[in-house]
């Protein structure tokens, strides 16, 4: 049994020289050689035959799209099917030149930025203060997590009517303790600021739980050395904790300005991009252009910008993720 | 990552951290922490509350300037009512179940088939469809809309539940998942089988697949959670009525309700309620599954 175990090991690790490597796994056998190469070529029909229904999804729903819509963006494409010809880089010079387009990626990009701080933040206080070992843990993970399986358009309904400007819950409590009312998604403003408040009532139990889980997994002769020295609770946290939680902190970041950048659904439901486009987010123009301006091909031409945008983000989040594992 | 959680689960029980471990009982700056802890789990139910305050009112005492916790004509459960007898909610809420089950369902199995390949099968070509795949976590489901749907209306797929489905099987952070999952599989394990002259399939569905339980109900969790509550492609896929999912029927209803507030919050409460339902019986598991696939999964 061992010498078998080791010698699949080995093969493990040779892995591009699969006939070398099974030629010394089948020393039981006479005909070594031949062995191999037939099994080598099972494993290649094997191999793909394993891999043949998700790549036959991945290439119809994924791949496919992904380069029709490159080619459509080189189009005038619309939905009246006026003009299929190829207009060259047309749709991305008017696209560099459209107000409205990077006026809708500017607020996709101040959305990401007023949105990932507190993302972070309240997520990790949040772990920090259920991690000291608080009873009935189970009620903190309810409270803090239950909006997170809440669909986009349930948490709409709800912000919208406690933003309500006269009936909302909101103004009507700051009215009670004196301060003035405000028009929380209609204000230009403020309205951006109101969908972030959402936002985080909504997806920071996610983060939350990304810290919880990588704040048990620190080693607890940590804490009992800090304690042996006379560390309390706060002195560990900064000293022992935050370290600790730096690669996992690096990834949450890097992740929460990946799902910021896609903002759509709550804007789409509150404001609808307004008020005055004061909270259109790129996505929104993308879907706006293609749906309701019927111009697919420009569409398409926005979505490879903001493509572009989401590649950029990820480059910079491999380049760091390598350097930590390396 | 993944496999490091899992086996470290966490438990809602055991890992007393910090401050439990230096002996301490009731201190000051434990209580606190409770009180922090508290006042947030409160902030964070507001929402909830409020809403089942307005669904269980009347219209009028819901839409009554003078606001209140309690209305003054008292609860009622007509909104609901209401509500189901538009019958709206109960079809939309199968269709959701029905397409995201679905979804689950192709996604797990293609998905650990070709996890499998490339965890134990050498074959030609594997590190090129590994990096293609790997690489392909970064297309943001947005930029794929406009070309989905033209190919959507050549498929004659608009506004069935093909549409919502197809496109939403394909995680490729997933077959990342569980790939790093079966790599970690003794292979010993699999030897057996082998020397039996078990098929490639026999080994992967009798030996592999049991050893994956955990991060299978990982997964699927994951990608249940997220179909469930998609919005931006159903909501572009369909149109019609009858093949429409909870979270893209519940913007028609804001637009048909218009300032029926209660008859609003009723039916966002009734959207809500299956997953909320689901997390109190299914709580530990969820959890865990959140933790193990959420760094990957985004």
């Amino acid at each position: 049994m061992s010498s078998v175990a080791t010698s699949h090991d080995s093969d493990g690790q040779a892995g591009s020289l699969p006939g070398l490597s099974r030629q010394k796994a089948s020393h039981q056998a006479g005909a070594g050689g031949t062995r191999a190469r037939s099994q080598g070529s099972r494993d290649n029909i094997s191999g793909w035959a394993f891999a043949a229904p998700f790549l036959a999804f991945f290439l119809v729903f994924l791949a496919w799209p992904l380069l029709y819509g490159l080619y459509m963006s080189l189009t005038g494409k619309s939905l009246t099917g006026a003009n299929d010809s190829l207009i060259g880089l047309a749709n991305y010079t008017e696209a560099l030149a459209d107000a409205d387009m990077w006026h809708s990626l500017g607020n996709t990009l101040y959305f990401t930025v007023i949105s990932t701080v507190p993302l972070v933040v309240v997520a990790l206080v949040m772990a920090a203060l259920v991690n000291v070992g608080l009873p009935a843990q189970w009620l903190w993970r309810l409270s803090y997590f239950a909006p997170y399986l809440l669909a986009s358009t349930v948490v709409s309904l709800f912000f919208t009517w406690m933003y309500n400007p006269q009936l909302g819950l909101i103004n009507d409590s700051l009215a009670k303790i004196g301060l003035p009312k405000v028009a929380w998604l209609n204000d230009p403003g403020v309205a951006m600021w109101a969908i972030v408040i959402a936002t985080l009532w909504w997806t920071v139990g996610f983060n939350f739980l990304l810290y919880l889980a990588a704040m048990q997994n620190i080693p607890a002769q940590h804490y009992e050395a800090a304690s042996l020295d006379g560390a309390g609770a706060w002195r560990q946290f900064f000293s022992i904790t935050l370290p600790q939680l730096a690669p996992t902190t690096v990834m949450i970041v890097l992740l929460q300005i990946l799902a910021s950048l896609k903002i759509f659904d709550q804007v789409y439901q509150m404001t609808a991009g307004g008020p005055a486009g004061a909270t259109r987010p790129v996505v929104q123009y993308i879907f706006e252009t293609g749906f309701t301006g019927y111009r697919l091909g420009y569409s398409a031409a926005i979505s490879y910008i903001f493509f572009g945008l989401i590649v950029a983000v990820s480059v910079i989040q491999f380049l760091i993720t390598r350097r930590r594992s390396a | 990552m993944a496999t490091e959680t899992l086996a470290r689960p966490l438990s809602s029980t055991a890992t007393p951290p910090a401050g439990a471990r230096s002996g301490r009982r009731m201190s000051p700056g434990r209580i606190a922490v409770l009180v922090a802890a508290a006042l947030l789990a409160i902030l964070w139910m507001v929402p909830f509350a409020w809403a089942t305050a307005t669904a269980f009112k009347s219209e009028t005492d819901a839409a009554a300037p003078k606001i209140s916790w309690i209305p003054p004509s008292g609860f009622t459960a007509d909104a609901f009512v209401k509500v189901f007898q538009d019958g709206n909610i109960p079809l939309w809420t199968w269709n959701s179940l029905y397409t995201s089950a679905a979804i689950t369902a192709i996604t797990l199995v293609i998905s650990a088939l070709v996890a499998y390949a490339l965890s134990r099968i050498d074959f030609r070509g594997k590190k090129i469809l590994m990096t293609v795949i790997i690489a392909s976590i970064i297309v943001p489901p947005p930029v794929l809309i406009i070309p989905l749907f033209y190919q959507m209306v050549a498929l004659h797929m608009i506004d069935t539940s093909w549409a919502i489905i197809l496109p939403q099987v394909i995680h490729p952070a997933m077959v990342f998942v569980l790939k790093k999952f079966f790599d970690q599989i003794p292979r010993e394990l699999e030897e057996a089988a082998v020397m039996d002259g078990a098929s490639r399939m026999r080994i992967f569905l009798q030996v592999v697949l049991p050893l994956s339980r955990p991060i299978l109900a990982a997964v699927a969790i994951f990608v249940f959670i997220g179909a469930w509550n998609n919005f931006l492609w159903p909501f572009i896929a369909t149109n019609d009525g009858a093949v429409l999912t909870l979270p893209v029927g519940l913007q028609t209803i804001k637009s048909a309700y218009g300032i029926q507030y209660a008859q609003n919050m009723a039916s966002a409460l009734l959207a809500a309620l299956p997953l909320i339902l689901l997390f109190l019986f299914f709580q530990r598991q969820i959890i865990k599954g959140v933790a193990t696939t959420g760094l990957a999964g985004t």
